[in-house]
């Protein structure tokens, strides 16, 4: 789960790392007035979306007057921001952040990652903070300071000083840096976060270190304990359909082809799409509906993949192991009749009951078209893609 | 033989008297694994499934010398339930429960390695369908039926396409020694090179099927174990060709993974390790099948 930046600064501002001042803001009346809360002459005013590089996509604009930040606030709000990070349909802007300008003197870079191969946080950070940092790490990877937390005894003071140091930064800074560093550190570990990201860590002309941008992703799985956290979810930032689908316990991508496929595990749906390629097909979306799928949940399923307008014929491939066919099968026939499915289905189902469940299927009297095996199931759902047609297809 | 688990190993359930715990114990049993009794906190002294319930991993342990733990309690509660088992003594710990925060997994992980290497639990999972040693025992959720006893050691990340591998070899009359499922959380118990390892070692297999996914390191390590250190021929197969690169937030994640992340890049560092890859998910079995062809031993004999 992701975080606006303002959120993630007002976390780790509670854990001591020191931010910029400002305030959200969610209409161009209220930025006015957090410029005048923060106060000076020159502020800027921040696109809030789920991606970085909003800078170079024209989010964040400088402005030195009240009239500045009110038509600033004007132009950025319901606005859709496109980045190298949002992909090509972009993120809308509801909401802003007005902050203080500061006169920089120097930016750096401080990371911290779950690492998958060490099993442990490891905090990243570079003399050189901004938007080259994959590149210079790609160039250079020594360049990169890297200090990995020992899991039983947390992050160390030494740490974060071998970092501030390496950094180059000077004996009143480092232990400024230090603070944040821990501090992000202490987030990272007591909100079940996945990233923390600082970048850039900013010196001032006049000598002090505050996190001028940060972003924060957090652990679905971890959010149970961390309702602090789980409350910041913001459902304007996520595709309505993948939002939807995980309310019904289903995990589902949209993607450009047109072979709907509803399937059980993610390995296998990520090799029926596959197989759907190889056959000549494109996946017109990832989806997962898990263990135990119950009739309701195939239901929702079919309607979620239908909802996507490209979708010119449906691939249904469960294996059987909690789940039984039989069930399976009773699922699809009760969500055919539910919903109304206006392209031709193609069901392939094994393992547990499977003969019971192709049954089932035989008899219901519905247009359903079965295979036996996962080169069957494609083969079928491609040629019954490509009968269809322009969209003539029935079942 | 096989590796990890077989009719005579003693399991434990933990989050036995559950629904999850009671329908897949009662699977486990019938299959013909030696489960002699279950763990649930409160219900010592009980009997469920004519065995014996205790309150804790210990007092199982004492009672009925378990030496693996099948977990299916909760994921809040699952870092707990592994440690338990670990710390009782127990030498195979497989967790199914998916869900179970990455945090918590890093303190599992570091729990285990306090104790000396001669007692220290091999962890399977969590987030995964278990493991199964064919026609002799299982641990897990997988439909016992499809796999077959043969020669043949599967190390898959993911349950469903591990039954598909299982399913398309049995159907070819390939058998399997043992199947298992490592699971696909970003920080697991067991790795493929541990089980890779295991394999090597096994006398019965004598061809290793790897099943990978798209994201993390696991991977490109077992390419690497396979081309140093492993003589058997390993077949392998990594989901995701058509995934797309997922949105992202911020640059740490691509600063400290390296190349290799991709399925694509995944199969090309398979295939210059010496892996044979499967060319689709339709020849899992198929590709298996030629490489146990290509066998000196000659054409292998499978019990059906």
């Amino acid at each position: 789960m992701d975080i606006h930046e303002y959120q993630a600064k007002e976390l780790l501002s509670g854990f001591g790392v020191p931010v910029p001042r400002g305030g959200v803001a969610y209409s161009a009346e209220q930025a006015v007035y957090r410029a005048s809360e923060v106060g000076g002459t020159r502020w800027v005013v921040k696109a809030q979306i789920h991606s970085g590089a909003r800078g170079k996509a024209g989010g964040v604009k400088l402005c030195t007057t009240d009239a500045d930040v009110r038509q600033a606030a004007k132009d950025l709000l319901g606005k859709t921001l496109v980045t190298v990070q949002t992909g090509a349909e972009g993120l809308p802007v509801h909401r802003l952040l007005v902050e203080q300008a500061l006169p920089i003197a120097r930016e750096l870079y401080v990371g911290l990652v779950l690492d998958r191969k060490r099993e442990r946080i490891v905090v990243v950070a570079h003399p050189h903070g901004g938007m080259e940092i994959e590149e210079i790490a790609q160039r250079e990877p020594a360049a990169i300071l890297r200090e990995e937390v020992e899991p039983a005894v947390g992050m160390q003071g030494f740490q974060a000083r071998e970092l501030a140091f390496g950094l180059g930064l000077e004996p009143p800074q480092v232990s400024q840096a230090v603070t944040a560093i821990l501090g992000a550190y202490r987030a990272f570990r007591e909100l079940d976060a996945t990233m923390v990201e600082i970048n850039p860590l900013v010196v001032t002309q006049d000598g002090h270190v505050l996190a001028l941008d940060v972003k924060m992703s957090f652990d679905d799985n971890a959010m149970f304990r961390r309702p602090n956290v789980a409350e910041l979810r913001d459902y304007a930032q996520e595709d309505p359909r993948e939002a939807e689908a995980a309310e019904h316990g289903l995990n589902y991508v949209a993607l450009d082809g047109d072979i709907g496929c509803i399937i059980n595990g993610a390995g296998l749906a990520m090799a029926t799409m596959d197989m759907i390629k190889h056959a000549g097909g494109e996946p017109a979306n990832f989806l997962d509906i898990g263990g135990g799928a119950s009739p309701d949940r195939v239901a929702a399923a079919f309607r979620l993949v239908l909802s996507d307008k490209k979708v010119r014929a449906i691939l249904v491939n469960v294996f059987a192991g909690i789940n039984r066919c039989d069930w399976v099968a009773q699922g699809v026939i009760q969500a055919v009749r539910e919903v109304h499915v206006p392209v031709p289905l193609v069901v392939r189902l094994a393992g547990t009951n499977v003969t019971e469940g192709r049954r089932i299927l035989a008899d219901s009297g519905l247009p359903i078209l079965t295979a036996d095996t996962l080169a069957e199931a494609a083969a079928r759902v491609v040629a019954a893609r490509d009968r269809a047609g322009a969209g003539a297809g029935v079942a | 033989m096989s590796i990890l688990l077989d009719e005579t190993t003693r399991v434990i359930v933990q989050g036995f008297t559950g629904d999850k715990g009671t329908f897949h114990a009662r699977e486990m049993i019938a299959y013909g694994t030696n489960v002699v009794g279950g763990v649930t906190p409160g219900k010592g002294g009980t009997t469920h499934l004519d065995r014996p319930v205790f309150n804790t991993v210990k007092e199982a342990v004492a009672n009925t010398g378990a030496a693996a733990s099948l977990i299916l309690v909760p994921a809040p509660f699952c870092a707990d339930a592994i440690m338990e088992a670990a710390d009782a003594g127990i030498r195979l710990v497989v967790t199914i429960t998916d869900g179970v925060p990455a945090q918590d997994m890093i303190r599992v992980k570091r729990y285990l390695w306090r104790y000396s290497k001669e007692r220290r639990t091999t962890l399977i999972g969590p987030n995964c369908a278990g493991i199964i040693s064919a026609g002799r025992a299982m641990m897990g959720i997988m439909p016992g039926h499809i796999y077959t006893r043969g020669s043949v050691g599967v190390v898959t990340r993911s349950g469903t396409l591990g039954y598909e591998a299982a399913a398309q070899m049995q159907q070819l009359g390939i058998g399997i020694t043992t199947s298992a499922g490592i699971g696909g959380d970003p920080i697991n118990g067991s790795s493929f090179v541990d089980m890779l390892a295991l394999f090597e070692q096994d006398p019965e297999t004598e061809v290793v099927m790897m099943i990978g996914e798209i994201g993390g390191p696991q991977e490109a390590d077992a390419a690497l174990f396979v081309k140093q250190q492993m003589a058997k021929p390993v077949v392998g197969y990594v989901a995701g060709l058509t995934a797309p690169k997922g949105r992202r937030m911020g640059h740490a994640g691509a600063i400290i993974s390296a190349f290799g992340d991709t399925a694509a890049e995944k199969a090309e560092i398979m295939r210059s390790a010496g892996l044979v890859v499967a060319p689709s998910p339709a020849e899992l079995g198929a590709t298996v099948a030629r490489a146990l062809a290509r066998q000196p031993a000659g054409p292998v004999m499978v019990e059906r």
